[in-house]
């Protein structure tokens, strides 16, 4: 993993309460770079994650909403963050059911900043 | 509506499984000779054969290739087009080793294929009989079986 993309998701797992991040190929649904804990199951993390981004995207191209920039999925075990960086690169976060998505969101924003 | 249609039935609630969940538009089941097992979307017998023929034939030299570089036969091939990629994988079950050739638009990715093809293989592999063993392959049988899995394989 190049030491930019460590930094990048280093910034994200840092928050407490965060299981993992991942730099995930949009198109393909495959791991680009991640850093996760054990039991994180990262390929179907990745490939579900992005598929969802892509029907979401799909749906708000319908509804001439323009591009999600942000999605948040909060179930009763836990929570998944998607965030769309450039080039196709999307940065997808796993946590806690009450980690802080604030902190959480501004950590991934930034990191699909530093992907530019 | 497309089809699912199996040769042998064990193999119809995976794939078909596999089909729905992945999103593959063609899959086709088959042996490394290229005996077709059960396929999904296809609509002519014409197609079925060719894309068999060729798919065990990738195998076939990509396995060759393995050997020249003296590593271990690859697993899973992936060619990706612009419109659509093509996946090609091959497995042990205790049927012997079979081949999965799938075909998957922009509604599917190569990310999603791969995750739902390790339970396929799973759920082939608890299904799968043994495989027959020593059981001679007969010119005068092969027409007729042939004849016979594609009429299976188009419901005709």
């Amino acid at each position: 993993m190049t030491t930019r993309f460590r930094r990048a998701l280093d910034n994200v797992t840092r928050v407490r309460g965060v299981r993992g991040a991942m730099l995930v190929a949009g198109d393909d649904g495959l791991i680009v770079a991640e850093s996760l804990m054990e039991g994180v199951r990262g390929n179907a993390v990745a490939a579900l994650a992005a598929s969802l981004h892509k029907r979401f995207r799909q749906s708000m191209d319908a509804g001439a909403a323009g591009a999600p920039h942000f999605l948040h999925l909060q179930g009763d075990g836990g929570t998944l963050i998607v965030v769309p960086a450039p080039d196709g690169i999307l940065v997808v976060a796993v946590g806690d059911p009450n980690m802080n998505v604030g902190l959480v969101r501004l950590e991934m924003l930034r990191a699909a900043e530093g992907l530019t | 509506m497309t089809q699912t249609r199996a040769v042998e039935a064990w193999t119809l609630r995976p794939l078909e499984r596999f089909v729905a969940e992945a999103g593959a538009r063609l899959t086709l089941l088959m042996t490394p000779a290229g005996q077709v097992l059960a396929q999904h979307g296809f609509t002519r017998a014409v197609d079925v054969m060719s894309a068999a023929a060729l798919g065990a034939a990738i195998v076939a030299s990509s396995g060759e290739l393995a050997t020249m570089l003296r590593q271990r036969q690859f697993s899973a091939l992936n060619h990706q087009g612009v419109e659509h990629g093509i996946f090609l994988g091959a497995f042990d079950t205790p049927r012997g080793r079979l081949l999965a050739l799938v075909v998957y638009g922009p509604d599917s990715s190569v990310g999603l294929v791969q995750l739902f093809f390790e339970e396929f293989v799973t759920e082939l592999a608890a299904a799968a009989p043994a495989e027959e063993r020593g059981k001679a392959v007969l010119a005068a049988d092969f027409e007729r079986e042939l004849n016979e899995s594609l009429a299976t394989l188009f419901g005709q």
